[in-house]
């Protein structure tokens, strides 16, 4: 399947980009997808942690199943206001 | 709609009080000039739009089910601000000044907490740095540097 991933701020500057489509096999979770970033851009494989992560625009936790077409965003950390 | 790219009209924002309303309490956050001890020239907001949108509506309806004699109005900026420019601003009105005051201050407090919105600070020498409210927990994730 595939899932659109978006990202944002200091995620953006690190990957070079603003989305991309990834695929990832079929039954993947969140968790799985960070996993494949991590292995894709070094900027993310030092994260002692997952950061939080949304799906289809709602946070979503590490188990939270993909399904085809899904927008999902892992968010580095909020600062508005 | 939630967010703008253009300035926050206060006026416009403050004149929509109902005739049983008789507190308005209102917060703006503002653009200053230094951040950690370092000057900043400008701030740079971005935001994922779509999802902020409903993370406010969210935030807005649960403080409308907690004070039910409340209406919380909300916008927030995204772009480049200068100093001195409302980044964001909120408007509680109730019969009474508490729950407008108690409204208007969770508003902001639940907004720098769960909307998907950045800062970057720019600086004089043209060097620009995200804002990470996180980084002096210990142990909270990677630093960006």
């Amino acid at each position: 399947m595939h899932v659109r991933v978006l990202y944002f701020a200091s995620f953006r500057d690190a990957v070079g980009r603003e989305e991309e489509r990834r695929q990832l096999p079929d039954g993947s979770r969140v968790a799985d997808l960070w996993v494949d970033l991590s292995r894709s851009f070094p900027h993310f494989a030092r994260f002692l942690a997952m950061p939080p992560a949304a799906v289809n625009r709602e946070y979503a936790g590490a188990d939270a199943a993909l399904r085809e077409g899904d927008e999902v965003a892992f968010l580095p950390p909020v600062a508005g206001g | 709609m939630f967010l703008t790219s253009d300035p926050i009209d206060l006026t416009a924002f403050l004149g929509d009080a109902r005739p049983s309303d008789g507190a308005v309490c209102v917060f703006v956050g503002v653009v200053r000039n230094e951040s950690e001890g370092r000057e900043s020239v400008a701030m740079e907001y971005q935001a994922y739009g779509a999802m902020a949108e409903s993370e406010m509506a969210r935030i807005a309806k649960a403080l409308g089910e907690k004070w039910p004699q409340a209406r919380v109005r909300i916008r927030h900026r995204v772009g480049r601000l200068e100093i001195g420019e409302a980044s964001v601003a909120i408007v509680a009105t109730a019969p009474h000044r508490d729950e407008a005051f108690a409204a208007c201050r969770a508003a902001i407090d639940r907004i720098k907490k769960t909307v998907p919105i950045w800062k970057k600070e720019i600086r004089a020498d043209g060097t620009s740095e995200w804002v990470d409210p996180t980084a002096r927990d210990a142990g909270h994730g990677a630093r960006n540097k």
